[in-house]
């Protein structure tokens, strides 16, 4: 891992009113890989997926992403004064789809396309056409072919949340962040979306960062899976997924599949409660002697 | 369609309530034979309308276009301060008691003023029916624009967009509903911005007409220019309910029909 592509480096991250989100934290992940952020909740995952996003500004330590800093610890006002969109392209989705409704799904997919360079100046000169083509063949390898003239509101919580993942992926990133994307669904609409995007990163091949609950789900689709510790939240473990791909439902029933999913779950309850000797969470009261984000 | 579908049930239910209220009236009237200087009967506005139309009409016309002028200034006005106030907290903030202040003021006390500054007549009416229209628009414009989800503006953002790229492709449809609501809102208002200012200082105008029908106790005559204000209410809340409905189909989900505000 000589050239990470994404990396933090003690990255401290304290939110205006005082809560310690993220204490040191280091977390390496290289081009291409697919990375499951897991841990209990509250433990600053979808914090870290912010802070690489741009979102977020660390209260100190850095965030690297392609060798280019995302935002200087401390570094003045201006929130989300971030340099690194312009260089790489990031696609995210949230556990809500937030599909604007006067828009079509294929408007709705192809938004980014309006938006990020270079296809932002083609966008002016009318290549309209071609842009609603590129998001119809996405949408027909998210199985929702036919659906792009719909409304938001005449598809259902996991068509829309297909088209969501179409969203993310339509301009290409190099950076895919995904927040708990499929915590809304049901567990058979779930299953069937972990293969989907599976298929989409397996061609594309973005780095993927993917914040879930699920450790199924983190288990059927990261190479990798950092697990968190309870707020403030740090690494506590780093463990290697070796199942081959494509992935499968018989692999995710396999002996091996149950044990790795145990031990996590294992490891997570014991983030729950700290073990003695660990500093203690910090309450509103105590004073904290990092300086706040915003 | 069907003659019987819910929709015209409820159609014909409306005409009949409309009709069924003034033949109450009529009725009632005759029945405890009260003054026409105290109400008149509704077929004597009727006629009143009928034969004094040629009088009525200029002064008919004044009133909409002194409405219509100063709803439109009021729009125009209250969407640029709702843009700017809704699309930035601090602006929100710095410009909140000044806006609930403005607001406080009751509209009939500025009319004098107005008077005083540009003399009696349809300046003074416009200026009024802009100003009470005005704060409806600004307040729901901001809160619209407010209302933008967190999540979709995390979504946008990460792509590099500028703030004007979500002010332009999200923030300002989304507003477009709440527009929309308080133009129904801002149009009657403006009516009543007119006529009170009509009343107070003009010489034109079914304000002007009112006043001075209720100061000959032509009660008939007053009735007639109600009935006048009323019609034209109803008529131009029409036409905002129709031009909403082609915009922002979309937030009332009722069929795929709906028409498409970005293209």
């Amino acid at each position: 891992m000589a050239d990470p592509f994404i990396e933090l480096s003690e990255v401290t991250l304290q939110y205006g009113g005082g809560t310690l989100a993220l204490a040191q934290t280091d977390l390496r992940i290289p081009q291409g890989d697919f990375v499951a952020l897991v841990g209990p909740s509250g433990c600053g995952k979808s914090t870290i997926l912010k802070l690489v996003g741009g979102l977020l500004k660390p209260s100190s330590g850095a965030v690297v992403v392609a060798k280019r800093e995302v935002a200087m610890a401390g570094s003045g006002a201006g929130a989300g004064a971030v340099g690194v969109t312009a260089k790489v392209r990031i696609g995210l989705a949230f556990q809500n789809p937030t599909m604007l409704p006067w828009l079509t799904i294929r408007e709705n997919v192809m938004i980014p396309l309006k938006i990020v360079e270079p296809f932002r100046k083609d966008w002016a000169r009318k290549k309209k056409g071609e842009f609603a083509e590129r998001a119809d063949a996405l949408l027909a390898q998210v199985g929702l072919q036919g659906f792009g003239d719909k409304r938001p509101w005449q598809l259902s919580g996991g068509m829309l949340q297909r088209a969501s993942l179409c969203r993310a992926l339509v301009h290409e990133p190099q950076l895919l962040l995904l927040d708990e994307p499929f915590g809304a669904l049901d567990q058979f609409t779930r299953e069937e979306l972990w293969d989907v995007l599976q298929t989409l990163w397996m061609k594309q091949r973005p780095t993927v960062l993917l914040v879930t609950h699920d450790l199924r789900e983190s288990a059927y689709l990261a190479n990798r899976i950092a697990v968190m510790s309870a707020r403030p939240g740090r690494i506590l473990e780093e463990r290697e997924v070796a199942f081959a791909r494509p992935r499968t439902l018989e692999t995710s029933y396999s002996p091996a599949f149950a044990t790795l999913v145990q031990q996590l779950r294992m490891r997570i309850a014991h983030a729950r409660t700290p073990a003695q000797g660990d500093a203690p969470e910090p309450v509103g009261s105590t004073p904290v002697p990092v300086k706040a984000a915003a | 369609m069907n003659p019987l579908s819910p929709q015209a049930r409820q159609r014909l239910l409306s005409a009949a309530a409309l009709i069924g209220f003034f033949l109450m009236w009529e009725l009632i009237c005759r029945a405890t034979s009260v003054s026409d200087l105290v109400l008149p009967r509704p077929t004597q506005i009727a006629h009143v309308l009928w034969t004094k139309w040629p009088l009525l009409w200029p002064h008919t016309v004044q009133t909409l276009y002194t409405t219509i002028a100063g709803f439109a200034l009021g729009v125009g006005l209250g969407i640029v301060i709702g843009v700017i106030i809704g699309s930035s907290k601090f602006a929100y903030d710095v410009a909140y008691p000044l806006l609930v202040g403005f607001s406080g003021i009751p509209k009939v006390a500025v009319v004098p003023l107005f008077v005083v500054w540009f003399g009696a007549g349809t300046v003074p009416a416009v200026l009024t029916s802009m100003v009470i229209s005005i704060f409806p628009v600004v307040v729901n414009v901001a809160t619209g624009l407010a209302n933008t989800e967190p999540e979709l503006e995390d979504v946008l953002r990460v792509l590099g967009a500028k703030k004007l790229d979500i002010l332009w492709n999200v923030s300002l449809p989304r507003a477009l509903p709440y527009l929309f609501a308080s133009l129904k809102i801002a149009i009657t208002l403006a009516f009543v911005g007119t006529v009170l200012s009509e009343t107070v200082a003009a010489n034109k105008g079914i304000g002007n007409v009112m006043i001075i029908a209720s100061g000959n106790f032509d009660v008939p005559m007053v009735f007639a220019g109600l009935v006048i204000l009323a019609v034209m209410g109803v008529m131009l809340y029409a036409v905002s309910a129709f031009v909403e409905g082609r915009l922002t189909g979309w937030s009332q989900r009722k069929d795929a029909s709906a028409s498409v505000v970005m293209a």
